[in-house]
């Protein structure tokens, strides 16, 4: 499956066929720390991904001044 | 997962309050919260009219939807920072918002109101970038408050802003700071109020908000934003949240809750008048126009010699030898 990653903007792919949380913890990152968009829809970490899904995994941290 | 409210099928999940929520319901939630915190910190009367500070990003168009949906009086202002096409295209997504719901924006840009931009500050000051862009901001949300006539500033800060900020001025003991860390800020003398409605909810939850209420925001991080403080602070909380969920609202409700009064009698500062622009310092000049007179190589104290006695002009200049100047850092 293809996964859309931000800041910078990149592709990679991964097994699908698992959790979102699964998928996220190959990636190194941290379920409270992004929004993951399937077809314009919010999942959760506890949902599942096929192998022929495409995600967004856009972070939601943001600094710098405020 | 199913919706906590509803039992539909759940989107957003809020690992601290071990509840999840669909896409009908949590935007309620949101609202409910801003609601809450609105009421615990009198932050706004239903006839203030309130100037919500936006850049563009999840959090200000998030609480500016919010405001709107709660029916305040609310317009948007927006500083043009300068910062190439991440300024070019925050703006074009602000203003998008704002005509999406016919809502008022007002536009001041850095350079024309003040002669220089955020990346050239950056180079030139002795303060690091975000510190001389968040006075910047600070001190135009002020200024244009004052004149405008608005009875309150509203910012997108959320709660792991707050709990970032508290953390490093822990860290620091910075107790003044840690003093004036208030989800709202009564007005005095040249200050405008300035509130905080998202203080009870996570950057998590403010993005998911605006997702699921079609607000098109910048997702692109500052391009000047690496190595920022505030960032590893963020990192370093996060990787307690993950395995300790609550920690951070802990850390900064609690600080609201059973804190704040310990610190209370530190927040002592001496406020008057700024001698170059009016605004209220804790210095002869306040630090924004100290840091504008470093980045464009100019000298405080100017309009001084014409109106000051002998002894206050020999102070003035005294006291306002730049860094710029001591650095050899001034723009030709």
């Amino acid at each position: 499956m293809k996964v859309r990653l931000r800041n910078p903007d990149r592709e990679v792919e991964v097994a699908g066929g698992r959790s979102v949380r699964d998928v996220l913890d190959e990636l190194d990152v941290h379920p409270d720390t992004v929004l993951v968009i399937r077809e314009g829809e919010l999942v959760t970490r506890h949902d599942r991904v096929a192998e022929g899904d495409e995600i967004e995994v856009r972070p939601v941290i943001s600094g710098g001044a405020r | 997962m199913r919706c906590r409210r509803c039992h539909a099928p759940a989107v957003v999940e809020v690992r601290r309050h071990n509840a999840a929520f669909c896409r009908d319901c949590f935007p309620s939630i949101v609202t409910e919260q801003v609601r809450k915190a609105i009421r615990r910190f009198d932050m706004l009367e239903r006839d203030d009219r309130v100037l919500v500070a936006v850049s563009g990003g999840k959090d200000s168009l998030a609480l500016w939807d919010v405001l709107l949906e709660l029916g305040y009086d609310v317009t948007g202002l927006y500083l043009g920072l300068g910062i190439g096409g991440y300024s070019d295209r925050s703006h074009a997504l602000t203003a998008a918002f704002a005509r999406s719901r016919g809502a008022d924006l007002r536009v001041v840009d850095l350079t024309e109101e003040h002669g220089f931009d955020i990346p050239t500050a950056g180079r030139r000051g002795s303060r690091s970038t975000c510190a001389v862009c968040g006075l910047s901001k600070r001190y135009v949300f002020n200024k244009v408050a004052l004149d405008g006539g608005f009875d309150v500033i509203a910012t997108g800060h959320n709660l792991d802003d707050e709990a970032a900020t508290l953390l490093g001025n822990t860290l620091r003991w910075d107790t003044s700071s840690i003093a004036r860390q208030s989800p709202q800020l009564p007005a005095k003398e040249g200050m405008a109020k300035k509130v905080k409605p998202l203080y009870r909810l996570s950057e998590l939850e403010t993005a998911a908000y605006a997702f699921l209420r079609d607000i098109e925001y910048v997702v692109e991080e500052c391009p000047l934003v690496d190595g920022n403080t505030q960032l590893r602070y963020k990192n370093a909380m996060n990787a307690i949240e993950s395995t300790s969920p609550g920690t951070k609202a802990q850390f900064f409700l609690g600080y609201l809750d059973r804190g704040a009064d310990l610190f209370a009698r530190e927040d002592d500062a001496d406020v008057r008048t700024c001698g170059s622009c009016g605004q209220p310092t804790t210095g002869r000049y306040c630090a924004f126009c100290r840091a504008k007179a470093q980045v464009l190589g100019r000298r405080l104290g100017v309009q001084a010699v014409a109106l000051a006695d002998d002894r206050e002009v020999a102070d003035a200049l005294s006291d306002e030898v730049l860094p710029a100047e001591i650095y050899g850092g001034a723009p030709a």
